[in-house]
């Protein structure tokens, strides 16, 4: 039971990273191995913006009990989402849109294979290489239930939370406004899209913006929930992928779902295998989806 | 062979002049192409199964790349622009295949087709479904779920949405039941009516003569024969060469 | 001098020895355009086969076969072969990309198998109990380095020369055919999923053999050895010498391999002592860096060959 609910905090993370990368995969058509250092980018700024934030407003700088949380680092975590969105269109207008301009897909893929590098070990050059907290004070689990014995901390009910929130405001976005048809357009059709008037470019730099911004919430959960180092991006960039072909690449709500359950498969498999295998969770299932369904529970086949 | 020269026609909506344009670079499909498409009148293309039909108005739609030549649209060089360009032009374009977004409900697909006619979407929305009745009772549903004849009128639709001086249709009638055929037919000529230019690519040539009111035939790209619709369909020579069996259909 | 001298056999042998993976994977994405994202995987696959296979029976561990050198090395490549064709079939019908994720997800895996597995390959603490082949005949000092160059040296250029002609050769030719045009390829009655799959196997078995030779050189293999930065390694080892071109590879590698030992020396010697743990960063930096930087600057590499293959057209 525990490892069930563990399970579902580790997938709402996971999912809310899967979903931009699905959304990215889909429309710029290329498996970007670097998304997972968006994340990583994502829970650093917050960490900076955090501490400044509290340094210039002391206030802000209390815990709102039960939480380990303090409103700086609430609002950190919005300024860094928009930071980090910034970001990926960054690195798009300066490799991806380079590259895609006079190369072929694969090259994207290996551009973001270099880019994954470069990003991860600068990251680790300004930070260091050790483990840090948002908030050094020891969170208290609550019992949720004895018998079995089930324990969360607040923080961790908070993240579910919040995740949730943000697939439904997304959720909204794509089926509400016309700007969510125009995404979902490209996603499908991108030349019927133009030619219903969609600016193609300015669809792409809101892909990044949604990716960006969500793998920016999903980074800093994941340091709320454990801790930040800079090699997070790559013990994520394989569940990340796992959950985006469970879900079948290109949809969104497989990808919220797939995140779901590479999360509990993650740790229900502590149950029956040694911890040190749990990296290669994730690959067992991917090759579980290729084998029986391989386009994922709701992707179409696409050359 | 018998050529008839352009009628003199003085309200010119879109021209092309010389239009050379392929999917790859120096591999052109289309070479030296010129048409004229006239105010509220239907122009028809027709012509042999990779003639380039398609690659003529995908090229005036700006979704193919234009090497050489010109397209103007009432007066206006437009050659090459970026297709959402083209559609704030004024320029809308139904494909021949996948013209509408399966995965979208009916209702977020005019809205999408909308939102380049600004505001006061709802009302436009309405007048759109005055004039297409049979979508109105599908507007929740996925545009997948649709028949092949209502896929065609919510494309048309689409293009619609924003009062373009132009309208690109490429095939139409594909894959539709006579019946079906008729009405997307009847649709056309009842736009044109309305004012509307239509530029239309057509395999049913009888049927599409029998609406248009100007042809031209094409073949491997180029231009091969024009004239008034009726003048084409009652040519014999013309019959013989480029409409083939047909002919014997438009006796 | 004599120090210097085999310190050059030395970082000789390695080069070669990776030299011959790169060239496996020029294959694989030089003529094929196929992304293998966990080369290390199958370079651990034929250094582990070829040490489990050749070693002598070790406690509580699989091995013990005892097979002869060139056997063991051959069961290596299969080892690695078998793999690649377990993903290639299950990925290679599929998406493009599908592979790339496949084959990094095996290499994550690979490791965190060998690592933990003690019963398979001895855990973190890995392999060891190799004996050298010909060791009797030659001593462990600097002729046995010497001879074992020589060895390496004559399979490096054995696989270069299998390659050039395999990619001389009509199934070249369709390698390449399938890649440019993958529609006009099946409709000539070739079937491009299988033909991707054979090069994609070969490839792997290649990289298995230089995994096999990286291991027996040593003696010794653990998962240290098949870290995922290996893979970035041979990948900018692959497009600095551009990629299609089996001597570029060649020669890509040994400037990687130079600037790789070149800078880990001098950030070792020259850096402040409280950046030294920051060398391993900074050199994983650089391999990045050229990585994007040959994709943005230089996409046909330093040296580019003379019969320029392009790459494939943009699909869609
Ligand atoms: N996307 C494409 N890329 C490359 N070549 C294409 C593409 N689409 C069409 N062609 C080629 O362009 C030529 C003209 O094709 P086009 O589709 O314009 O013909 P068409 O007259 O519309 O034929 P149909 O009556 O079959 O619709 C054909 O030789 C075709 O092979
Ligand atoms: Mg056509």
């Amino acid at each position: 039971m525990q490892n069930l609910v563990d399970g579902i905090l580790t997938g709402s993370y996971i999912s809310l990273a899967a979903i931009g990368l699905t959304l990215v995969m889909h429309i710029l058509r290329f498996a970007n191995f670097s998304h997972a250092e968006l994340l990583s980018v994502g829970a650093y700024a917050a960490l900076v913006f955090d501490k400044a934030f509290a340094a210039v407003f002391p206030i802000a700088a209390t815990k709102l009990a039960p939480l380990s949380l303090t409103l700086a680092l609430l609002a950190a975590i919005v300024v860094s989402m928009a930071f980090t969105g910034a970001t990926a269109i960054l690195i798009d207008r300066l490799v991806f849109r380079r590259v895609r301009d006079k190369g072929n897909e694969l090259s994207m893929v290996f551009a973001s294979f270099g880019m994954a590098l470069v990003m991860r070990n600068l990251i680790a050059l300004g930070f260091g290489l050790h483990s840090q907290l948002y908030s050094r004070d020891i969170a208290f689990a609550v019992i949720l239930s004895r018998d079995p014995l089930i324990l969360v901390k607040p923080d961790q009910v908070f993240v579910l939370g919040a995740a949730l929130v943000l697939m439904a405001a997304l959720h909204l976005v794509l089926t509400r406004t016309t700007f969510g048809f125009a995404l979902r357009a490209v996603a499908e059709n991108p030349a019927l899209a133009q030619v219903n008037g969609v600016d193609l470019g300015r669809m792409i730099a809101a892909t990044w913006v949604i990716a960006g911004m969500l793998a920016a919430a999903a980074g800093v959960f994941y340091g709320l929930s454990y801790q930040l180092i800079p090699i997070m991006g790559r013990d994520l960039v394989l569940p990340v992928f796992a959950a985006t072909i469970v879900g079948g690449i290109g949809s969104v709500y497989g990808a919220v779902l797939g995140g779901f359950i590479v999360g509990i498969a993650s740790n229900l498999a502590l149950l029956v295998l040694p911890s040190g295998y749990s990296p290669a969770v994730p690959f067992l299932l991917i090759l579980a989806v290729l084998i029986l369904r391989p386009n994922g529970l709701f992707g179409e086949a696409r050359a | 062979m018998p050529t008839w020269g352009h009628r003199p026609v003085t309200d010119t909506i879109l021209e092309t002049r010389g239009l050379t344009a392929g999917y790859v670079p120096d591999l052109p499909i289309l070479r030296d192409v010129a048409i004229r498409a006239a105010r509220g009148r239907i122009t028809v293309v027709i012509g042999p199964n990779g003639a380039g039909k398609s690659t003529l108005i995908k090229a005036i739609a700006g979704l193919v790349p234009v090497s050489a030549g010109t397209v103007t649209l009432e007066g206006r060089e437009i050659t090459g622009l970026r297709p959402d360009r083209m559609a704030a032009q004024g320029i809308a374009y139904v494909p021949q295949t996948d013209n509408i977004f399966r995965t979208l409900t009916i209702r977020q697909n005019l809205e999408l087709a909308l939102r380049r006619a600004g505001p006061g979407a709802s009302g436009r929305l309405a007048a759109l479904l005055d004039r297409f009745p049979a979508l109105a009772p599908k507007l929740g549903d996925k545009a997948g779920t649709l028949s092949g004849g209502q896929r065609q009128f919510l494309a048309v639709a689409m293009a619609l949405a924003a009062d373009p001086r132009l309208i690109l249709m490429d095939e139409p009638s594909a894959g539709l039941s006579p019946r079906a055929t008729r009405e997307v037919l009847e649709m056309a000529q009842a736009l044109a009516a309305q004012g509307v230019t239509i530029l239309l690519v057509e395999q049913n040539v009888k049927a599409a003569l029998g609406i248009a009111d100007h042809c031209y035939i094409l073949a491997e790209g180029r231009n091969q024969v024009d004239g008034p619709a009726r003048a084409l369909l009652d040519d014999p020579v013309v019959g013989e060469i480029y409409l083939g069996g047909r002919r014997a259909e438009t006796a | 001098m004599i120090g210097l001298i085999s310190y050059l056999v030395f970082f000789a042998t390695v080069a070669s020895i990776l030299a011959i993976a790169v060239l496996g994977l020029n294959l694989q994405w030089g003529n094929t355009g196929l992304f293998n994202g966990g080369v290390v995987a199958f370079f651990g696959a034929g250094a582990y086969g070829t040490l489990i296979l050749g070693s002598p029976a070790l406690e509580g561990q699989l091995g013990g076969f005892e097979l002869a050198y060139p056997l063991a090395l051959t069961g290596g490549m299969v080892a690695a072969a078998l793999l690649a064709w377990a993903v290639g079939a299950l990925t290679l019908r599929l998406r493009h990309d599908y592979l790339a994720i496949a084959t990094f997800g095996v290499a994550v895996a690979f490791e965190s198998l060998m690592r933990n597995a003690e019963w398979l390959a001895g855990g973190a603490k890995g392999i060891r109990g190799f004996e050298r082949p010909l060791r009797a005949a030659l001593g462990d000092g600097f002729l046995y380095n010497l001879a074992f160059l020589g060895f390496v040296l004559c399979l490096l250029v054995a696989v270069y020369l299998f390659l050039e002609r395999l990619v001389g050769s009509p199934f070249g030719r369709l390698l390449r055919a399938i890649r440019e045009d993958e529609d006009a390829a099946r409709s000539l009655g070739k079937r491009p999923a299988r033909v991707r799959l054979v090069a994609f196997v070969t490839g792997s078995a290649i990289m298995g053999l230089a995994g096999g030779l990286y291991a027996s050189f040593y003696a010794f293999v653990s998962p240290q050895d098949i870290l995922p930065v290996l893979t970035f390694q041979i990948w900018a080892m692959l497009i600095v010498g551009g990629a299609g071109n089996n001597r570029g590879a060649i020669m890509g590698t040994v400037l990687i391999w130079g600037a790789w030992t070149g800078s880990g020396w001098a950030l070792s010697r020259f850096a402040p002592i409280e950046a030294q743990l920051y060398t391993g960063s900074i050199q994983f930096v650089m391999i990045g860096a050229v990585i994007v930087g040959m994709l943005l600057w230089r996409p046909q590499g330093l040296f580019p060959e003379r019969l320029v293959v392009s790459q494939s057209g943009r699909s869609n």
